[in-house]
C-alpha cells in the first residue's frame, strides 16, 4: 500500500512539531525517518498512524484519504519503542490481541487465530516460547513479540518508532538485520523513526531527513549521504566539518587560496565549505595544497584520524582519514589537500 | 548465621522489627488468646455461637466485604478521574479523599446519622417510600464505604499515574475501541492494587467502630456490630464474652486477609507483575 502525506502541518500548544511535511512513500518501501530530537519525525510516524490529528493536511492509503479515519480502523501496525506488551497476557494472546478484539462478524475462529499466532511466532523465531509473560523475555524478544503483534493485524502499513532505541548495540545490529530479512519476505510498506543515521542507512530503501519539523532531503542512502541537499543533512550524516571560505571570481578561496573545488553556480560572497574526513588527503608541496599542523592523532580502526590546523587560518581545524602505513605526528607541519566537499553559500 | 549481602544492617534491622513487632502487635494479641484461653475451648466456642454473637459477627463480617467490594469499583472509578483528567477543583477533589482518614470517626458517623436518620436530609427523601437508611445495616454499610474509600484510591492511584500510555495507543492501533480497551488491556493491569487496596478498606471495616455506632442503630440481631458487643458485654463486667468474640473476630480476620493476600499475590503472578 503506497502512502502520501500532503502538507501535515501539526503543533502542540505553541511548539510547532510539524511545519508543512509531505512525504510519498512507495508500496512495498522500507524507509526511515531521521533526524535529531525534536525534528517532529516521531509526530510524522504518529501522524500517518491517526494517533495525533494534524491541524491541517492529509493522509492518503493508497487512494483512500485517511485523513479522518480513526486509528482503530486504519490497519496500521505500530512498534512501539518501549514494546507496550500487555504484561498480563502470555506471548501467544499479546500477539493474538488485535484478532480477538474484532467483533464476531470478521473474527477468526479461536483455532484460526492460534495457528496464525504459532506461525507469527515462528516468523519472529520465537517458537516455544507462547506460554511466557512479556516480564520473562529479554528485550531483544518483546521487541520481536511486539512486531509479531503488529503484522498479526494484517497492517497496511508497518510503523516503527525507534524500535531498537531500548536496546544494547548488539542486539540492535542483529535486530537491524533481522527486520530486513522480515521485510524482504513480507513486503509490507514500513516506516521506521530513528535518531541513529547507520541504521537508517543501512537498513532503508530510502531515507528521509527530517529537522526542526521539515524534511530537509529525501533519498537513497548513498544520495544523502554522498550528496547532502542542505548544510544540515551534510553535518548531521556522517562525520563533517565546516569551514567558513570566500566566493569570489568563480573560485572558491580558502586561507587565502583558491582550492580546487568549484562552486556550484552560487553567488559571490562568504560561504561554507562542508568537509568530511575522507575529504582531505596529506600532499607533498603542490600548488592546490594548504600548509597544515597536525594537533593530534589517534587510531581509528584501518586509518589513523589526524586533527589538523591550517597555518594560515587558525580557525581551520578539521579532521582527515590517513592511512594507517603513513606516519604522521602531532606537532608535525604537513600540507594536505582538498579532494571534495561541498559549498554552500551563507555563513 | 551470617549473612552476606550488598545492603547492609540485615541483622539489626531484622532484630528491631521483630522486637517492635512482637512488643506492639503480638504481645497484646497473645494475651487476647491467653486470656481466652482460661476459658477453655468449649467455652470459647458457647460464648462464639451464641445467637446474638454470630448475628453481629456476621453483620460486621459481611457488610464489610460487600462495602470493601463496592469501594474496589468506586475507588477505582475515583482514581481514575483523578488521574486521567484535568479539570478545576480537580486538587480539592483529591484532598477530600483522605478525609475519611483524618475525621475524627465520631465525627463521621454524627454526619452520616444526620444525613441519613428518617428527619435527615436524604434519609427524608427515602422516608416516603419506606426505606429506612440509618439504623439498618444499610446505613452501616454506608458508614464502612465512607470509611473505607481511601484505602482502594490511594492504593490504585500511583499504579494508575505509572501505567504506560503506549500501552493503551497499542491496543488502539490493534482495532480495540476504548471500551475493549479499558476492560482488557487498563483493568487488569490494576487488578493486584485493587485488591490490595479492597483488602485494607476490608480490614478497617472490620474493626471500624466510632462511625458506625451512630448510624447503626445497634438493635441486636439487627445492625449490631461485633465491636460494639464486645464494648456492650465489658460494660456488663463480661469480660469473657468479650474476649472470645475478640478472639473470634481475630481469627476470621486473619484467616479472611490471609486469604485476600494470597489472592493479591496470585493476581500479580497472573497480570505480569512479578518477575
Amino acid at each position: 500500500m503506497d502512502i502520501r502525506v500532503r502538507n501535515i502541518v501539526k503543533d502542540y500548544g505553541r511548539t510547532a512539531a510539524l511545519e508543512g511535511v509531505s512525504l510519498d512513500i512507495a508500496s512495498g518501501e522500507l524507509i526511515a525517518l531521521l533526524g535529531p530530537s525534536g525534528s517532529g519525525k516521531t509526530t510524522l510516524l504518529r501522524v500517518i498512524a491517526g494517533l495525533e490529528i494534524p491541524n491541517s493536511g492529509q493522509v492518503f492509503f493508497g487512494d483512500e484519504d485517511a485523513s479522518f479515519t480513526p486509528v482503530q480502523h486504519r490497519k496500521v501496525g505500530f512498534v512501539f519503542q518501549h514494546y507496550a506488551l500487555f504484561r498480563h497476557m502470555t506471548v501467544l494472546d499479546n500477539i493474538g490481541f488485535g484478532l480477538s478484539v474484532r467483533d464476531s462478524a470478521r473474527r477468526p475462529p479461536a483455532g484460526e487465530i492460534r495457528r496464525r499466532c504459532l506461525e507469527l511466532l515462528d516468523l519472529v523465531q520465537l517458537s516455544g516460547l507462547e506460554d511466557r509473560y512479556p516480564a520473562q523475555l529479554s528485550g531483544g524478544q518483546r521487541q520481536r513479540v511486539a512486531l509479531a503483534r503488529a503484522l498479526a493485524v494484517e497492517p497496511r502499513v508497518l510503523l516503527l518508532d525507534e524500535p531498537f532505541g531500548a536496546l544494547d548495540a548488539k542486539v540492535r545490529k542483529d535486530l537491524r538485520r533481522w527486520l530486513r530479512e522480515i521485510h524482504d519476505r513480507t513486503g509490507h510498506t514500513t516506516v521506521f523513526v530513528t535518531h541513529d543515521q547507520d541504521e537508517a542507512l543501512e537498513l532503508a530503501d530510502r531515507v528521509a531527513v527530517l529537522n526542526k519539523g521539515r524534511i530537509e532531503q529525501v533519498g537513497t542512502p548513498d544520495e544523502v549521504y554522498d550528496r547532502p541537499g542542505t548544510p544540515f543533512v551534510f553535518r548531521f550524516i556522517g562525520e563533517s566539518h565546516a569551514l567558513a571560505v570566500k566566493v569570489a571570481g568563480g573560485k572558491v578561496w580558502l586561507a587565502g587560496r583558491p582550492i580546487l573545488l568549484s562552486p556550484e553556480d552560487m553567488g559571490e560572497g562568504p560561504a561554507q565549505l562542508h568537509l568530511r574526513p575522507q575529504d582531505v588527503e596529506f600532499a607533498a608541496y603542490a600548488p592546490d595544497a594548504l600548509p597544515a599542523r597536525i594537533i593530534s592523532v589517534r587510531r581509528s580502526g584501518p586509518t589513523r584520524r589526524a586533527e589538523i590546523r591550517l597555518s594560515d587560518e587558525q580557525d581551520a581545524v578539521f579532521e582527515i582519514d590517513a592511512p594507517a602505513a603513513l606516519s604522521v605526528r602531532p606537532g608535525e607541519e604537513r600540507p594536505v589537500r582538498i579532494l571534495r566537499g561541498r559549498v554552500f553559500s551563507g555563513d | 548465621m551470617r549473612i552476606r549481602s550488598v545492603i547492609p544492617g540485615f541483622v539489626p534491622a531484622a532484630g528491631i522489627t521483630l522486637l517492635l513487632l512482637g512488643l506492639l502487635v503480638l504481645l497484646p494479641l497473645a494475651a487476647l488468646v491467653l486470656r481466652a484461653a482460661s476459658l477453655g475451648w468449649s467455652g470459647v466456642w458457647d460464648l462464639v455461637t451464641e445467637p446474638r454473637v454470630l448475628a453481629a459477627l456476621r453483620t460486621s463480617f459481611g457488610l464489610s466485604l460487600a462495602a470493601a467490594a463496592v469501594n474496589a469499583v468506586f475507588g477505582t472509578l475515583t482514581a481514575w478521574v483523578l488521574v486521567r483528567y484535568e479539570f478545576p477543583g480537580r486538587r480539592l477533589l483529591d484532598a477530600a479523599v483522605d478525609l475519611p482518614f483524618a475525621l475524627p470517626t465520631a465525627v463521621a458517623g454524627i454526619a452520616l446519622a444526620a444525613l441519613y436518620a428518617p428527619n435527615g436530609w436524604i434519609g427524608a427523601l427515602a422516608a416516603p417510600f419506606e426505606v429506612r437508611i440509618a439504623f439498618t445495616p444499610v446505613g452501616i454499610f454506608i458508614a464502612l464505604v465512607f470509611v473505607g474509600l481511601p484505602f482502594v484510591v490511594r492504593t490504585v492511584q500511583p499504579v494508575l499515574a505509572e501505567a504506560q500510555q503506549d500501552v493503551e495507543e497499542a491496543a488502539a492501533t490493534l482495532g480495540a475501541g476504548r471500551i475493549r480497551t479499558i476492560l482488557r488491556v487498563v483493568l487488569p493491569a490494576l487488578v493486584p492494587a485493587v485488591i490490595a487496596g479492597s483488602a485494607m478498606a476490608f480490614a478497617r471495616g472490620v474493626g471500624e467502630y466510632g462511625s458506625v455506632i451512630f448510624i447503626a442503630g445497634n438493635i441486636p440481631f439487627v445492625s449490631e456490630i461485633a465491636p460494639l458487643l464486645i464494648v456492650v458485654k465489658l460494660e456488663e463486667y463480661d469480660f469473657e464474652g468479650a474476649t472470645a468474640i475478640a478472639l473470634a473476630m481475630l481469627t476470621v480476620s486473619f484467616v479472611i486477609l490471609l486469604g485476600l493476600n494470597a489472592l493479591g499475590s496470585w493476581s500479580r503472578r497472573r497480570f505480569g507483575h512479578a518477575r
